[in-house]
């Protein structure tokens, strides 16, 4: 059995009365690649913002990268990696120049980001773009660099936040095939998506209404328990119940 | 015999070397809804752009409700409805001083157009006294179609009006779409989600500023002659990458909760199956399947 | 409600709904007004001299007394020749008359802080002056080394009525032109603007619209300007009143119209907030007299100085509130507001475009 690498018990983050996470409790395994699904409103940002070490949770406990939610925000940040698709790189700096960024934002040597960039950008086929700015190239190229970017430091968790939105479906499949490598090497994935077909590609999703999980378990399994023939009909089931908008 | 409610020919626009559009030319029918299906930087918001007049294209010409984009922008912009991609509110106005202001631009009142918006407008009437800014990625998106319907349109144009919303608000959105439809509306409207595609009469693949294919959703699937199957199995990375070194599969793809093979004529399931089997993979199952617009979207992409 | 009503009420909510934004359009100008003029004035008030003579004689005693009497003015006592460094260090007196024997008259003055030992001095001496009118048969030397000062029309040098002007300049800019302008771009940036533009209203209206509720809270400032200059800093006011107004309004339309054209050329809020920073304050602050005089500009700068539009109203405001003068004598600077308007109008309304590029 492989170790939790996220674990979290009853997390809850109030604004004022309004409940934005509610008691949510879960497990993600070291390795896995774990959908977080839901609605436009339901509760992932703000979720994803205390698993991340962005914000502190109201009550609860849990560790991600065996550090506590509770107390030690700083130290998650260090060992975890985020994409999301609002923010990814810097499009007035060169492909090269985003690398470098980023190592040295997460302490890595000089040495280690020109090695790691130069295996990153021949495993892209993309050494010829190095000096290139990444407002010039495609979202779907952007995107990929983005998620390398975001594991330049070897985080054991990559935090995905909508990365393929708008993208083109070959790229989108190529970024997948990213996901699936970076897992099979140990990296755990945390993703939220609004693709259904891309929640079948996880082992295990979530799926969060009004701030609280309602299911939680493998895509074929979720099919039999809701007797339905994709993700996209359980996901429908569930969302039409919430009863709040954002 | 009226006008088609678009015609588009040859349009073509450059941003320095960049074809951001490259000789566009199809026509939407009155009363059609056309999608125009393609992935972020395909040329779609350009596309639109054009059409409403905002900006010139540098090549072909177009009409739109059978006017001129060029000589006749100022009549054309009385008869179109356009919701741009980011929503286009007022977030610091509420959802009823949005309208009214929308209303006072086509020199309208909600009232006179009532019947057209209110299957929709029901929907956010509740929250009437909100501010735009708070509201939902759904409710912001009813709220913008509400006022881009104001006047009555005769051609809806829709510039992705379904990205970054979720999959319930989607698909409510485009049974609001079917039923304008039916109140006699032409729609143009684009996304990068090829699952909605088959809401549409007729759709407009589009890459890279160029019309990839253009049919009926059935017409642009069957199009699709190549065996195709699917794959699925414990170790779906695995199995992908076992499977790309077989020779017969000329592309193998994730595709939801399994993978396509793109098969040549001579390839052989069951020797797949066996050969996967040997080598370790569990539980595999291999049947043949329907392709779907993105498996056509996948083929016509490379063979461009 | 008619179509142009109902853009207007939209503006305007906008405006009233950023309640920090239109808190600090009503109140910064108050401050700033209270600031540079009250503040200021204050300061040049209170200076502590001391006098150095070796002998005290009637003359002196009676330059000494007047000096005292002035308000600005506190006498700190006699001292000896060789104090003057040590009482001007320890800060005990700003300023040291010393009276020498051969009847010239030297005025020692701290200068750390160099406004107010400028005028400090420029006091002084018209004071001593007026006294030797009195004694010019006695000391008739004194006169030769007194430079002639002459200080009309603000004979006390109240800084507030300078700046009072000034302030009106700047502030009518900012309002107007750096909020309109940012406003108009905010709806590029949101993309409400193509919405706008791809109605059949013709989108200058809706511009136009959209500088009514900024004018009418510039008109508020006005108002609040001249009550605060004519009440509380007691600024004389002795001009014409519809002409402070009259010059104003054209001033208000000169800086919407500016307004407009930064926002044709800039596709970014803050593209036009460096714009209107840059190329609109920093010319107003330096170029148009609000704080150096135009008089003392080195002579490549002065050319300059005509293109600022503040330089005219600042200088029309002057003559109008504080000299006092009539209508016809800003008629130079009337006439060059209005031309400069009607030129960025017309350039507004030919960069702006109801097509996008």
């Amino acid at each position: 059995m492989k170790e939790n690498i996220i674990s979290v018990k009853e997390l809850c983050k109030n604004f004022g009365k309004f409940k934005a996470v509610d008691r949510i409790t879960f497990d993600v395994k070291r390795g896995e690649i774990f959908g977080f699904l839901g609605a436009n409103g339901a509760g992932k940002t703000t979720a994803i913002r205390m698993l991340c070490g962005l914000s502190y949770p109201t009550s609860g406990s849990g560790t991600v990268a065996g550090f506590d939610v509770m107390r030690n925000g700083e130290k998650i940040k260090h060992h975890i990696g985020y994409m999301s698709q609002r923010f990814s790189l810097y499009d007035d700096l060169t492909v090269y120049e985003n690398m470098k960024l980023f190592g040295g934002i997460y302490g890595l040597s000089k040495m280690q980001v020109e090695r790691r960039s130069v295996e990153i950008l021949n495993q892209l086929q993309f050494k010829s773009e190095i000096n290139t700015l990444v407002g010039s190239l495609p979202l779907g190229w952007k995107q990929k660099l983005a998620f390398c970017v975001a594991s330049l430091h070897r985080p054991e968790i990559v935090f995905l936040d909508e990365p393929t939105g708008g993208v083109d479906p070959v790229t989108r499949r190529q970024f997948w095939e990213m996901i699936y490598k970076a897992s099979s090497e140990g990296t755990t994935i945390f993703v939220t998506t609004h693709y259904m077909d891309e929640a079948e590609y996880c082992n295990r999703v979530s799926i969060m209404v009004d701030g609280q999980i309602k299911a939680l378990d493998s895509p074929a399994e979720l099919k039999k328990q809701f007797n339905a023939s994709a993700i996209d009909e359980v996901f429908r089931s569930l969302a039409r119940g919430a009863k709040r908008g954002e | 015999m009226r006008q088609d409610a678009i015609e588009i020919n040859g349009i073509s626009k450059n941003y320095g070397a960049l074809k951001a559009l490259d000789g566009i030319t199809f026509n939407v029918g009155r009363g059609e809804v056309f999608g125009l299906i393609g992935p972020d930087g395909a040329g779609k918001s350009t596309l639109f752009r054009i059409l409403v007049t905002l900006i010139d294209s540098d090549g072909g010409s177009a009409k739109v409700d059978g006017m001129d984009i060029l000589n006749d922008y100022h009549s054309i912009r009385n008869k179109i409805g356009y919701m741009p991609g980011k929503f286009s509110l007022y977030p610091d106005l509420t959802v009823e001083e949005n309208i009214n202001f929308f209303a006072a631009l086509f020199h309208v009142t909600l009232e006179q157009n009532y019947d057209l918006i209110a299957p929709i407008y029901k929907q956010i009437e509740p929250f009437k006294t909100r501010r735009a800014g708070k509201l939902s990625g759904g409710m912001k998106q009813k709220l913008a179609l509400c006022c881009s319907l104001i006047h009555k349109p005769d051609v809806l144009f829709l510039d992705e009006p379904t990205t970054g919303v979720d999959a319930v608000s989607r698909s409510e959105f485009w049974d609001m779409l079917l039923e304008l439809q039916k109140k006699g509306l032409s729609i143009l409207v684009s996304t990068p989600y090829m699952d909605e595609a088959s809401k549409c009469n007729r759709i407009a693949l589009i890459n890279g500023g160029k019309i990839l294919d253009i049919n009926t959703p059935d017409g642009i699937v069957n199009n699709f002659k190549e065996p195709l199957y699917a794959v699925s199995g414990t170790n779906m990375y695995g199995i992908l990458t076992a499977t790309r070194q077989e020779k017969e599969v000329v592309d193998c793809y994730p595709f939801g909760a399994a993978h396509h093979i793109v098969a040549s004529e001579n390839f052989n399931p069951e020797f797949l199956k066996q050969t996967l089997e040997e080598r370790g993979f569990k539980n595999i199952e291999l049947n043949k399947t329907k392709a779907g617009i993105e498996d056509v979207f996948i083929k016509l992409m490379h063979t461009q | 409600m008619t179509g142009f009503a109902s853009f207007v009420k939209k503006e305007s909510l906008h405006i009233l709904r950023d309640k920090w934004t239109l808190l600090i359009i009503l109140i910064f100008p108050i401050v700033e007004l209270l600031l540079f003029g009250f503040a200021i004035s204050i300061e040049i008030k209170n200076i502590n001299f001391a006098v150095s003579v070796p002998h005290r004689t009637e003359a002196i005693r009676k330059q000494v007394e007047q000096i005292s009497s002035n308000p600005y003015f506190t006498f700190r006592g006699y001292i000896s020749g060789n104090e003057v460094d040590k009482e001007l260090r320890s800060g005990k007196s700003d300023a040291v008359v010393e009276f020498s024997k051969d009847n010239s008259v030297l005025i020692a003055l701290d200068a750390s802080n160099p406004n107010k030992a400028m005028e400090g001095a420029g006091y002084l001496q018209s004071i001593l002056m007026s006294g030797n009118s009195n004694a010019s048969e006695t000391t008739s030397n004194l006169s030769s080394i007194i430079p002639e000062t002459h200080m009309l029309y603000n004979p006390q040098m109240n800084s507030a009525y300078n700046f009072v002007p000034g302030i009106m300049g700047l502030i009518f800019i900012l309002i107007c032109a750096m909020m309109t302008s940012v406003s108009i771009v905010r709806e590029k940036e949101t993309g409400t603007m193509d919405v706008l533009l791809v109605s059949p209203v013709k989108p200058i209206r809706i511009i136009f619209a959209k500088m009514v509720p900024y004018f009418t809270l510039s008109c508020i400032n006005l108002a609040c300007i001249l009550f605060l200059a004519r009440y509380v800093l007691k600024v004389p006011m002795s001009g014409n009143l519809g002409g402070v107004i009259g010059i104003s309004l054209l001033y208000l339309s000169l800086a919407l119209a500016l307004g407009l054209l930064i926002s044709t050329v800039t596709s970014k809020q803050i593209t036009a907030l460096i714009i209107s920073g840059m190329l609109l304050l920093l010319p107003i602050i330096m170029l148009s007299g609000m704080v150096f005089p135009i008089e003392n500009m080195p002579a490549a700068l002065k050319p300059l100085t005509y293109i600022v539009p503040a330089r005219w109203y600042i200088s029309a405001i002057r003559k109008l509130m504080i000299e006092g003068l009539p209508f016809k004598y800003v008629l130079k600077e009337f006439s060059v507001l209005l031309t400069m308007t009607l030129f960025l109008v017309a350039l507004a309304l030919k960069n702006f475009k109801d097509k996008m590029e």
